[in-house]
């Protein structure tokens, strides 16, 4: 059985998926102050990292990179509310894609996995 | 840590920083300008090791097999032998062909260059007085015979570049070119797709240099330019382009002030920028789209023009550095 990053479609689906994705997360006003970077292309470049990861594909994860890179925002209040938004949107970002249901809910396992590293917990 | 060779001197690169950082400190005079990898003044020759990936974006290949590098953007992770690059294998000379006012502080430099100089319209360059001052600007100029490389040179107060064109040039003096560099350039094969042009200030050089070579790719798609400025002073050439508009049906011109004045031309518009793009471009689902000029309302533009959904990679963007 093809894995679930070949389910999805690969690096196609991920390239597909940042631009909409990076756009909600921009336009949602529950998260959109985190995401406040002046450099929009470094900034798509992560979540295409992040969507590559949760997606399953190829990725070199590092624990201590994901606290590190999020430590400044739990500074600034980053909390569990704000990891749902970020999950919800993910969701969303599939669904219009055509994402089966069931695949969705891996992705959104795999993101949950590094909720605590996110949360520096 | 890394070492480097230059000019039989041995110096160690402290994590970090960058090999322009270290020769500087150690009194070495090396050209430089922006120190962000976008104007390529500080452009060195690795003779021995190799440098980083990061340190050759935007140099062209050839330039990339013989080893130059750009010394502001190399963090060296192996010791290299390096060395400056004889100037005339990246730099040639050009004559002033014409220099005319286009405002009270914006001038339009032409230059002929005696090899032929391939490029792109809206692609910069670097200008040099002499070895060690230079400075980026965009190509205004479509490249095709009889055409003089142009430029749109604002004076800034105390620019010691800009000030030597404005006060010192002449026509017949020789000036040097280093480039082209970037990717903010109208391509063929989507003649249909629409294009949304956005700069402030002399951002509008290589604005104009896209949209001639779209017109004149007898591009069908909708061209909407934007011209922002604080004053009606700042709007150069508005009665060039507002021509332009009339002999064009696919051609939308907007001329921007934010500061308003009597007995304005009926085209121009009061108001920020970024505001009226948004208040007359609602959607711009496959469009693309290029901005040039202060930085701070390129992101700015850039952002809405992504939320009102064009693709993040048809955004063409050549925002201005100061050094």
């Amino acid at each position: 059985m093809a894995s679930l990053y070949e389910r999805i479609g690969g690096e196609a689906a991920v390239d597909a998926a940042v631009d909409i994705f990076y756009r909600k997360v921009l336009s949602d006003d529950r998260i959109n102050q985190f995401f406040d970077a002046v450099d929009m292309e470094a900034q798509a470049a992560k979540q295409k990292s992040f969507l590559t990861m949760v997606f399953g594909g190829p990725n070199n994860y590092n624990g201590k990179d994901m606290r590190e890179g999020h430590k400044h925002l739990v500074e600034r209040g980053l909390n569990d509310s704000h990891v749902d938004a970020v999950i919800e949107d993910l969701g969303a970002t599939l669904k219009e894609l055509g994402v089966a249901d069931a695949d969705i809910q891996e992705v959104a396992d795999i993101a949950n996995s590094v909720r605590d590293d996110v949360l520096n917990r | 840590m890394a070492q480097l060779k230059y000019k039989d001197e041995v110096f160690n690169v402290s994590s970090g920083s960058s090999v322009l950082d270290t020769l500087l400190e150690h009194g070495h005079e090396i050209p430089n300008n922006c120190r962000a990898g976008a104007c390529q003044s500080c452009v060195m020759q690795v003779t021995k090791g190799s440098v980083p990936e990061q340190a050759q974006i935007g140099l062209k290949d050839s330039h990339k097999t013989r080893g130059f590098f750009l010394a502001c953007s190399c963090r060296p992770e192996e010791d290299i032998d390096i060395c400056l690059p004889d100037a005339d294998q990246t730099r040639i000379p050009a004559c002033v062909s014409k220099i005319s006012k286009l405002s009270n502080d914006v001038v339009e430099l032409k230059i002929v260059t005696v090899e032929t100089f391939a490029y792109h319209a809206g692609q910069y360059v670097t200008l040099w007085r002499d070895e060690y001052l230079g400075r980026s600007y965009s190509l205004a100029s479509l490249p095709q015979p009889d055409e003089a490389l142009t430029f749109h040179i604002r004076l800034i107060p105390d620019g010691m570049f800009s000030g030597w064109v404005h006060k010192e040039l002449r026509v017949g003096d020789t000036i040097f070119v280093q480039g082209p560099i970037g990717d903010c350039f109208y391509t063929r094969g989507k003649p249909e797709q629409n294009l949304l042009l956005a700069g402030t200030g002399t951002g509008l050089a290589p604005l104009l240099g896209i949209m001639r070579d779209a017109l004149n790719s007898e591009h069908t798609g909708e061209i909407h330019l934007f011209h922002g400025a604080l004053t009606l002073s700042g709007l150069y050439l508005h009665d060039d382009i507002t021509m332009l508009e009339g002999a064009f049906s696919n051609l939308s011109y907007y001329p921007c002030v934010l500061n308003a004045e009597k007995n304005m031309p009926d085209n121009v518009i009061e108001g920020d920028i970024s505001k009226i793009i948004s208040a007359s471009v609602r959607h711009t689902c496959g469009w693309k789209t290029f901005l040039s000029g202060n930085q701070g309302l390129v992101e700015t533009i850039r952002k809405q023009v992504f939320l009102a959904g064009c693709n993040m990679k048809d955004i063409y963007a050549d925002p201005f550095i100061h050094s």
